[in-house]
């Protein structure tokens, strides 16, 4: 099992620590709902380094990630930040990802652990084609997600360049507790604001140290990946295996936003997409609330009033924002509107659940 | 962890309080600990009568869940309905307030095969 820079960081905090994605990670410090409501209400620090980084560069970046991304790469320019999908060739996702426009010319995606070597694989065989110069830093680089409304007021405090009024889904390289070259983005997968802060290995104690001391004044805390999951669910943002997958496309995933089908970029399942839009999806990624009590989790059935088979749970939890169990969930594309009436088989019990928009939190 | 030394413990970590021929039945506070944030007890066996080790229901944590056996053969009672305003009860105090079910012991015998509170605590290290 890999682990992080900080390993040893979390058990001396008290970190109940469990393998995810092949890596050794805290799952809580003092509870999940305590962490989760501390990251909406303050400012809280998610160690991400097992997040994988690819750097994409020189004059054959641009056509290799258009072909191999779902979103529009040329509407990205320096400094902006994306969200985008690997489409699979076969009407499924390779993965998820965040584009970084560092400059002109050189991007950082940055991909889940879980895929991390499935990701390099698949976009170095792309590359054959294009040409680019690709790297995976993925091993060199740690990470960490601060979040919470405090966040950039209090990592302000480590650097003269102004971070405290970055666009959301923006970038920077900046000086930071004193060490050059790190890179700062206003992304996160909390909504509850923030930044996402990478860093070489080496400079990643200094890096921990530097943030939970200008972070004390604002009662800064760490918190796992418990929470990390509770907060993104309450988002209905996306996770790797259970909303998306190799089988499914993003069209299908609510994710038609980040897909663009625009003249100037052919991609890797373009047409296969632009079909099931023309002809009717597969199936259908919806968010819903339970009515009735219960609690939903990855794999229950969804069935309609008459007990017919119409779907299958992708997340579930109780929310401890919005204090309501919701999840999300595959079904037919005839009961994936808003409003629809489903049941989750739980124990062989059907319990009434409704369709919803997302996010379930709206702050 | 301080275990009350006038409970009986179960290897799935439920603890059982005899009184004459009823008894309490709750969750160890290892037990609680290990699943986390509780968020909401599903009882559907009241008014059965059950063997030992059997199902009496399920708590639900906010990351799992895990099914709850009965350590004695009874006749489920009474749920404690407190839990479901507020199953985190559990969490803070689980071998008073945070009971969970109340039995009818069918054979109170078997209560003496479960372990005490030194046996548990050997048993969860």
């Amino acid at each position: 099992m890999k682990q992080t820079v900080f390993k040893e960081t979390h058990e001396k905090l008290g970190a109940k620590m469990v393998e995810f994605a092949g890596f050794y990670m805290p799952i809580q410090y003092e509870g999940v709902s305590a962490e989760h409501l501390h990251v909406r209400s303050k400012v809280g620090v998610f160690d991400v380094s097992h997040m994988g980084e690819f750097t994409v560069k020189g004059p054959k970046a641009l056509d290799l990630l258009q072909y191999i991304t779902s979103n529009d790469v040329a509407a990205l320019f320096p400094g902006k930040v994306q969200y985008s999908c690997f489409p699979n060739g076969n009407g499924g996702i390779v993965d998820d990802l965040l584009v970084y426009n560092i400059a002109e010319n050189d991007y950082l995606l940055v991909v889940n652990a879980a895929n991390i070597d499935k990701d390099w694989a698949w976009v170095s065989k792309q590359n054959e084609k294009f040409g680019a110069e690709i790297a995976n830093i993925s091993d060199n680089i740690s990470q960490l997600a601060v979040q919470g409304p405090l966040a950039l007021k209090a990592m302000q405090k480590l650097t003269d360049a102004n971070v405290i009024d970055m666009e959301y889904y923006t970038t920077k390289t900046i000086t930071f507790a004193g060490i050059p070259n790190i890179v700062f983005s206003t992304t996160g997968y909390t909504g509850a604001g923030g930044c996402e802060i990478y860093f070489k290995n080496e400079d990643a104690l200094k890096v921990w140290d530097a943030v939970f001391e200008a972070g004390k004044e604002f009662d800064i805390k760490p918190i796992g990946l418990g929470a990390r999951d509770t907060l993104r669910l309450e988002m209905g943002f996306c996770l790797y295996g259970h909303e998306i997958d190799d089988t499914i496309t993003p069209v299908e995933a609510g994710l038609g936003w980040i897909t663009k089908f625009v003249d100037h970029k052919n991609f890797i399942d373009k047409d296969f997409m632009l079909n099931l839009k023309a002809n009717g999806m597969r199936k259908k990624l919806a968010g819903f609330e339970m009515v009735e009590r219960g609690i939903p989790r990855l794999e229950y059935e969804v069935c309609d009033a008459e007990g017919n088979h119409i779907g299958i749970v992708r997340s579930g939890t109780f929310g401890p924002s919005i204090n309501k169990s919701v999840g999300t969930a595959w079904l037919k594309p005839e009961f994936a509107k808003s409003g629809t009436e489903i049941y989750i088989k739980i124990r062989e019990k059907l319990v009434k659940a409704v369709t919803v928009k997302m996010p379930f939190y709206k702050g | 962890m301080n275990l009350p030394a006038n409970l009986k413990y179960s290897n799935d970590h439920e603890w059982l309080k005899m009184d004459g021929d009823v008894a309490y039945v709750g969750i160890t506070a290892f037990a609680a600990n290990e699943l986390g944030d509780i968020v909401f007890l599903d009882i559907t066996t009241v008014g059965e009568t059950l063997e030992a080790n059997e199902v009496f229901g399920t708590v639900e944590a906010v990351k799992t869940v895990s099914d709850l056996m009965l350590p004695v053969g009874g006749e489920v009672l009474e749920f404690n309905e407190a839990l479901n305003d507020n199953p985190g009860i559990i969490n803070n105090d689980p071998y008073n307030e945070g009971w969970i079910v109340k039995i009818k012991v069918t054979n109170p015998a078997e209560a003496d095969a479960l372990m005490d509170a030194a046996a548990y605590q050997a048993f969860i290290g």
